[in-house]
């Protein structure tokens, strides 16, 4: 305990009350079964529940320590995921339970920086133009659950996702206070959570510089027009639109630049993809290896949001098919739709563009002249011509699954 | 420095105190020979729902994998006679076929 208070020391907020407050003591609320997919681990099904964290709607919890909760599916039929459904993912279950924002400092420096100073809340608000921008935060491992074969991790079902308008400061604005070196390679983010045992590698990570000074790399302050949710990161966290939420550390704590590829557990050994094997334009140079490299941008996706999955309906009568796709940040260009198991597949209606690396919604209007079972697939492409696998590419961490999902319904 | 002694002494009582933010006792492992051991070395980092959730696709390899992964990585202190009874407990009660 005493060598945890003293990393948080280190990290310059050992001073702010870690008192917990009974809102988030309190327990979870219990509630209904949990709106899980198919296709997940049998044991998903006995031990999921529906459960709400203090300040958040019911969510599908997979873990309670550290908190995983994924988002249920019926959020996503709107384009913009609300604050307290937004899904919760940590690593490690050394949480601060209540932060104060006021004493809150970012530490920026580091050997690549010619300076290094403390960022308060009322500076980084103040003191840099703040910028707007529509995003999804989705986890690496979002569909590890329906991996064949399944692999270890949190089972996510689809629900490991959300699509937020953040705002905060751009990460390049700070860094140019900071005046980056010509030698600094990466620039490596901590956050004010950590793991319970000293000996665990704490959640660090880091990103390339010419990410981080990507005008869209932000360190926001708000999403959706309000604070940021304790669970998703409050006071401050990184938005990295385009790229998986491994790199969108939350409760932001230090901004250091680096000369050197930064050698953590987390860039070195975890959240890594076999080299070569998904077609993604991003890569993090400075991490590769010949036989793996880190997990980058978002591959492209689509999910259906209604109907219902069993949904009955009349032989001759239209459904209305909705849905959401994103990518890694091109753009989505198309989504198609199939009822024949992917015979043939027939453009969908694209919704309000809310920006390339939001959600974009779609729907489709589809008749089925004769009763029986379908199943409906959708699959989206982007504007650089990457399109959802047509099988799953395998890899041991489950990541990057963006296999059409069939949605079956019922015509009678 | 006493007064920041006090306010440290304070908050590492309340983290000290349960740290349950949801009713993760609610969890319970299937009985069987070894569960104690699991439950205590396992449940030091995590909610025993991690085990359940992953099941029962691991056959003994996998589940020895993940054990060393969390001493070896994660650096769990687990001894190796209790490392043997949690890979045993997992395979036999969250494994293939369990």
């Amino acid at each position: 305990m005493t060598a945890l208070l003293a990393r948080r020391h280190m990290l310059g907020i050992g001073a702010v009350t870690l008192a917990a407050p009974a809102l988030l003591r309190g327990r979870a609320l219990a509630a209904a079964a949990p709106p899980l997919s198919t296709g997940l681990p049998d044991g998903v099904y006995g031990s999921a529940s529906l459960e709400a964290l203090p300040g958040k709607k019911p969510l599908i919890k997979l873990s309670y320590r550290p908190p995983n909760y994924e988002t249920p599916i019926s959020y996503f039929d709107q384009a913009i995921t609300p604050n307290d459904a937004f899904f919760v993912r940590y690593h490690l279950a050394d949480i601060p339970e209540m932060i104060d924002a006021g004493r809150w400092k970012i530490k920026v420096g580091g050997e690549g920086a010619s300076n290094s100073f403390e960022l308060g809340l009322d500076e980084l608000r103040n003191g840099f133009e703040p910028v707007e921008i529509a995003a999804v935060c989705q986890c690496s491992g979002n569909r590890r659950g329906f991996s064949a074969p399944h692999v270890p991790g949190v089972q996510w079902g689809v629900g490991a996702m959300g699509c937020a308008v953040w705002k905060g400061a751009r990460l390049k604005d700070v860094l140019a206070k900071a005046g980056l070196r010509k030698e600094a390679v990466e620039i490596v983010v901590d956050g004010a959570d950590g793991p319970v045992l000293d000996k665990t590698p704490d959640f660090v990570k880091s990103l390339p510089v010419w990410k981080a000074l990507d005008e869209n790399t932000l360190i926001a302050y708000a999403m959706n027009g309000a604070l940021l949710p304790h669970w998703n990161g409050a006071p401050v966290r990184l938005i990295v639109p385009g790229w998986t939420a491994t790199y969108w550390m939350k409760h932001l704590v230090s901004i250091e630049a680096v000369t050197k590829p930064f050698t953590g557990f987390w860039m070195k050994s975890a959240y890594r993809i076999p080299t070569g094997k998904f077609p993604i334009v991003q890569h993090f140079e400075s991490q590769m290896t010949e036989a793996n490299e880190p997990i980058t941008e978002m591959v492209v996706n689509s999910l259906i949001t209604a109907p219902a999955p069993g949904h009955k309906a009349r032989a001759g009568t239209a459904i209305e098919l909705r849905g959401i796709a994103w990518d890694g940040g091109y753009g989505i260009s198309r989504v198609e739709v199939s009822s024949d198991g992917g015979k043939t597949w027939h453009a969908a209606s694209l919704g309000a563009d809310g920006g390339r690396f939001a959600f974009r919604p779609w729907r489709f209007r589809l008749t089925a002249p004769r009763p029986g079972s379908y199943e409906i697939r959708a699959r989206a492409g982007n504007a650089v011509g990457q399109t959802q696998a047509d099988a799953l590419i395998f890899n041991p961490a489950g990541y990057h699954n963006n296999v059409a999902r069939p949605l079956p319904i019922v015509v009678a | 420095m006493r007064a920041m002694a006090t306010l440290l002494l304070a908050a590492a009582a309340l983290l000290a105190a349960p740290a349950a933010k949801a009713d993760e006792t609610a969890v319970t492992l299937k009985d069987g020979a070894g569960r104690d051991i699991v439950a205590a070395n396992c449940g030091a980092c995590h909610s025993l729902d991690y085990i359940q959730m992953n099941a029962p696709f691991m056959a003994e390899k996998q589940w020895e994998a993940e054990v060393v992964k969390m001493i070896n990585a994660f650096g769990a202190d687990i001894d190796a006679a209790n490392a043997k009874t949690i890979v045993d407990y997992l395979t036999r009660q969250y494994g293939q076929g369990g």
